[in-house]
């Protein structure tokens, strides 16, 4: 079995544009080493998407963009721009 | 009939709209909430059946419902969802001593597409500083059309609001708020008293309209919430309607947001 383990970094921005700000975010540790929870951190870390990717985390999911379904225009729900990120750790 | 100094302002009502919450600190006299937090102890609470008039599921001897008969509680209550309003369900929220993960967002109810919206209280018997808790909302987020935990895989927002505070404060927030009881990391148990209310009257000036003209409403109404990102112009029309809805005027706008919209002429132009 493979020495590296996942680690996930899920950013979602302001707008799509990967240099805009992160307006929530949210980790998930395939190493074991620490388990990330709700409210356990009031800053992001990171200010963008192209700021993670400049510290070595690797983008594996782009937001789709869908035009809104006819009658939902002015419905809010989910973040919708949301870029999930990778690193992959020795253990 | 309830005294008009209780009721809420239109200021706080416009607040409710835009935030989705409107807290209380310190609002419950001390010795209700030593015997409300005993109740919880004991789990001896009585619990209604959903649909039940309010004013019916606790007897004049439950501090529980004291603290929701008092005329401070009962002025929120009737400015926000009418004088007589039934009970939906309670619940005591309990995180034990030494709990390091926090619960998982959610809201509380699936989609719901009423105008018409109910309102649960979150009330904190005992001090509840930010090692204790306590539970984590997310303010704005009350329009968004989720299901239960589908929000489960986010952990963190800009703006989200850890509820801390000291005894007998009380928070009500409309039924759509996206929340989560935080970690306890403190050798103590944690209680918070939930309870949800549905209106029986058209949800219309009920509260104290003597202001209901102050141009802060507007302000109020259009307030961002850093997480929405470029969302933001969505909510505040998401507000306007439900604004419109609570003052029974069709007409209201905020800045020009949805009569830009709604302006389509169909009258002819005359010919030269």
């Amino acid at each position: 079995m493979s020495e590296l383990r996942q680690q996930l970094l899920v950013l979602h921005l302001h707008t799509p544009d990967l240099n805009s700000g992160v307006v929530a975010w949210a980790l998930y540790d395939g190493t074991g080493q620490k388990r990330h929870t709700t409210g356990d951190s009031e800053t992001p870390p990171y200010s963008s998407v192209v700021e993670a990717m400049q510290d070595g985390w690797r983008v594996i999911q782009f937001p789709q963009q869908f035009p809104a379904y006819p009658g939902m225009e002015y419905h809010t729900s989910y973040l919708r721009f949301e870029y999930i990120l990778e690193k992959l750790e020795k253990i | 009939m309830i005294d008009k100094k209780y009721l809420l302002n239109t200021e706080q009502m416009a607040n409710f709209v835009a935030d989705g919450y409107l807290r209380f600190d310190e609002l419950i006299p001390s010795e209700l909430n030593e015997a409300a937090h005993t109740e919880m102890e004991e789990g001896i609470i009585v619990r209604g059946r959903g649909g039940t008039v309010l004013d019916e599921v606790w007897d004049d001897e439950s501090a529980v419902g004291k603290v929701f008969r008092l005329p401070e509680v009962q002025g929120i209550i009737h400015s926000l969802v009418g004088e007589n309003p039934l009970y939906d369900h309670h619940a005591v929220h309990i995180v034990r001593p030494q709990n390091n993960i926090g619960q998982i967002w959610h809201a509380d109810a699936i989609i719901d597409l009423r105008m018409h919206f109910d309102i649960q209280f979150f009330y904190f018997s005992h001090d509840t500083p930010r090692e204790m808790g306590g539970t984590m909302i997310l303010p704005g987020s009350h329009y968004r059309r989720v299901c239960e935990t589908d929000i489960a895989r986010y952990q963190n927002f800009l703006g989200q609001l850890p509820i801390t505070c000291n005894a007998g404060t009380l928070f009500v927030v409309h039924h759509g708020m996206w929340h989560c009881a935080q970690p306890n990391l403190t050798d103590r148990t944690r209680y918070m008293f939930k309870l949800r209310l549905n209106p029986t009257v058209r949800q219309c000036q009920l509260w104290n309209t003597d202001d209901i003209d102050t141009p802060g409403i507007h302000g109020a109404l259009g307030r961002n919430h850093r997480w929405y990102g470029n969302d933001v112009r969505l909510e505040i029309v998401n507000r306007i309607k439900q604004w419109r809805f609570l003052i029974g005027d069709d007409s209201f706008d905020i800045g020009y947001w949805l009569s830009r919209l709604e302006n389509m002429p169909e009258n002819a132009q005359d010919a030269a």
